[in-house]
């Protein structure tokens, strides 16, 4: 789960490192007032999760409340590159001696957490990774315990940044905050030597585990606000993995695998897939009932493509769910059902006397859904 | 035999009082594994599908001489329940839960790595050595005791290809669901040894997808394997930044995408398949292409008059 860059910079802040002083706003009037307390020159940040926000005119910069206002007015309630923006960040300017990059994340393939130092910061690590991974100092750390001193003293010795007993302090706080809150990821990027000789955060990301916010309760207050796709946001409300995709067909299938197989399938026969929605193991009744009615929340969609493998869940059980939840959902788009696996037949026998389209594998589901959708422009 | 248990291995399930444990305990039994016992905190002198339960994994070895555990246990409650059965002494832990957090699994693995215990999943179906013993939730009915062994980030993508296999004759030998999680107890890479070095196996299918980079990891051992590897992607229309229902299936940053995948693969001589049908074909493909190595290589000795007895 993503934070907001202003959420994320609140809780660095309760920790005690150096945030710039801001406030987040969501009106032109209130940005204005932020900016006038500030009583200088600040910077107005569009608060949305997308990459290079700078690039895309998210970021603008004003001397005075009056331009605040209107950084704000141009950049509230309009997309940033496909995001609406409901709040912005007016905060300080902040004057760079050197930027940095100050990074913890969990490295998949050695299963540690492993923290990411560059003295080439203010580019994203991924660009950085590829253009200059030499720029990149890690330090992976050891899963039992936190890092100690010495280790960090050591590790910033090898290394061409200033200020190193401060950066140190906020090391060992990012870890704090990194491990308390079950991150995936905490950064600082750009981390600012500035011309006091003092650090200063000017951009942070945090994620959060999905799987740990049970644990997290502030967390999962944010989670859902987190959510910027209207459907995916009632998705999560009914417990549905679901991804909106920007295709017209949409996708039902048991397990995450089999569902971004079949998305695969139909974009080979040529067709876009609508979302993404695994109804795990079971697929019981009310479940499809509640996987079929978000996905005709999407107007565009135009047709369904079933597509269950029944491994220890029964087909026939499976399909009486899908008969009974299009009892229920008025459903006028075209239905294509493939049944594989456990008890097939019986499966099949339910949904011959339905109007769903039955078929036989994957590939042929793919191309029937698509040559329908076809018909029906 | 079975790269990771037989049917002689003794196992127990963590879990099995609940509804899931006891379901799968009595599908295992089924197929034909020996589970010996059960593990429920607070449960003990219990027997759940004729088997005794205990409160600890410790108590569950000491009794039975297990060997190997299954975990059907709460997502909340997996670190500690894998870490009991490590302490134990078990040298295979099979763990399906999923919804595990992140942080707890980096513990998780590094203490039965530490241990030097082989841990599987999190957030799999487990394992199946065909014929002799299933340790997790895969459907018995599809195997069909064979040569090919199999590897698999996803749960019904393996089943939908074992199946298809099955059809056409072509028998498994290890089926192994390493799970969809960013980390897990064995990855690609630890797991093609095993298949190479395993008389049972002939050729190797691996199933990824999209995000990580075990794939990418995987393609430098591939090329030193004599035995041939065929690959499939799944989520190769799945947009960046987007978790498709596994907690590791995303892009991220630009890594993790489908393509860098099934080119490492391609560049490491993997038979890699376009669509899941392709996959028996393919398999075939290899296997025809390793005999024929193999018998040009019969002849060569032949001719040199070394034959070997």
């Amino acid at each position: 789960m993503k934070i907001h860059e202003y959420q994320a910079k609140e809780i660095l802040a309760r920790q005690g490192l150096p945030v710039l002083s801001g406030q987040v706003a969501d009106s032109p009037e209130k940005a204005f007032a932020i900016a006038r307390k500030i009583g200088g020159p600040v910077v107005v940040k569009a608060q949305v999760h997308v990459g290079g926000r700078g690039k895309a005119g998210g970021i603008q910069l004003a001397n005075t409340p009056e331009e605040a206002r209107e950084a704000a007015r141009r950049l509230l309630g309009k997309p940033l590159k496909g995001l609406m923006v409901q709040k912005v960040l007016v905060e300080e300017q902040c004057e760079a001696e050197q930027e940095l990059y100050l990074g913890i994340a969990v490295d998949r393939q050695r299963k540690r957490n492993v923290l990411l130092l560059s003295a080439e910061g203010g580019v994203e690590i991924e660009e950085l990774a590829v253009t200059k991974p030499e720029a990149i100092r890690k330090l992976y750390l050891d899963p039992a315990r936190f890092l100690s001193e010495p280790e960090i003293d050591s590790f910033l010795q090898q290394r061409e940044v200033p200020g190193a007993d401060s950066l140190k302090k906020i090391i060992l706080t990012l870890e704090k905050i990194y491990k308390e809150m079950d991150a995936e990821l905490a950064e600082i990027n750009p981390l600012a030597w500035i011309p006091s000789q003092a650090y200063k955060v000017l951009d942070a990301k945090i994620n959060i585990d999905d799987n740990a916010l049970f644990r997290q309760p502030q967390m999962a207050v944010l989670s859902e606000e987190s959510e910027t796709d209207e459907i995916e946001r009632e998705a999560h409300r009914r417990k549905i993995a679901y991804v909106r995709l920007d295709g017209d067909i949409g996708i039902i299938g048991n397990g995450a695998g089999l569902v971004m197989g079949t998305m695969d399938e139909v974009s080979r026969a040529g067709g876009r897939p609508a979302n993404f929605l695994d109804v795990g193991g079971g697929a019981k009744a009310e479940f499809v009932r509640n996987s079929l009615e978000v996905i005709l929340m999407d107007p565009k969609v135009k047709g369904i493509f079933i597509n269950v493998f029944g491994g220890i869940t029964r087909c026939d059980e499976v399909a009486r769910g899908i008969i009974e939840a299009s009892r229920i959902v008025n459903i006028k788009v075209p239905m294509v059902i493939r049944l594989a696996g456990t008890r097939t037949e019986e499966g099949r026998a339910l949904i011959a006397q339905t109007n769903l389209i039955p078929v036989q594998s994957m590939q042929e589901g793919a191309r029937k859904i698509v040559a329908w959708i076809g018909k029906g422009k | 035999m079975g790269i990771l248990a037989n049917r002689e291995t003794r196992v127990i399930v963590q879990g099995i009082t609940g509804r899931e444990g006891t379901f799968h305990a009595e599908q295992m039994i089924a197929y034909g594994t020996k589970i010996v016992g059960g593990v429920t905190p607070g449960k003990k002198g219990e027997t759940v599908c004729g088997v005794p339960v205990f409160n600890h994994v410790r108590e569950a070895v000491a009794a039975t001489r297990a060997a190997a555990s299954v975990l059907l246990v709460p997502a909340r409650f997996a670190k500690d329940a894998i870490c009991e059965a490590v302490e134990a002494g078990l040298q295979l832990i099979v763990a399906i839960t999923e919804g595990i957090p992140t942080q707890d699994m980096i513990f998780a693995a590094h203490v039965a790595q530490t241990k030097g215990v082989r841990l599987i999943g999190p957030n799999g179906p487990g394992m199946v050595t065909v014929g002799e013993t299933k340790l997790g939730i895969l459907p018995g009915h599809i195997f069909l005791k064979g040569s090919i062994g199999l590897a698999s980030r996803s749960g019904t993508l393996t089943y939908e290809i074992v199946n298809e296999l099955t059809q056409v004759g072509l028998g498994q030998s290890t089926c192994v669901g390493l799970g969809g999680d960013p980390i897990l107890g064995t990855q690609f890479i630890e797991i093609l040894p095993l298949f190479e070095k395993d008389p049972q196996t002939e050729a190797v299918i691996l199933l990824g997808e999209i995000g990580g980079a075990a794939e990418e990891e995987a393609a430098s051992y591939i090329k030193k394997m004599t035995k041939p590897v065929i690959g499939f992607i799944s989520g190769r229309t799945a947009p960046a930044g987007k978790r498709m229902g596994h907690a590791g299936a995303i892009i991220s940053g630009g890594q993790g995408t489908a393509d860098s995948k099934m080119k490492a693969w391609r560049d490491a001589g993997v038979f890699v398949a376009e669509t899941t049908r392709e996959i028996p074909a393919l398999v075939q493909k290899a296997l025809a292409k390793k005999a024929a190595a193999a018998n040009k290589c019969r002849g060569t000795r032949f001719q040199t008059g070394s034959g070997i007895g």
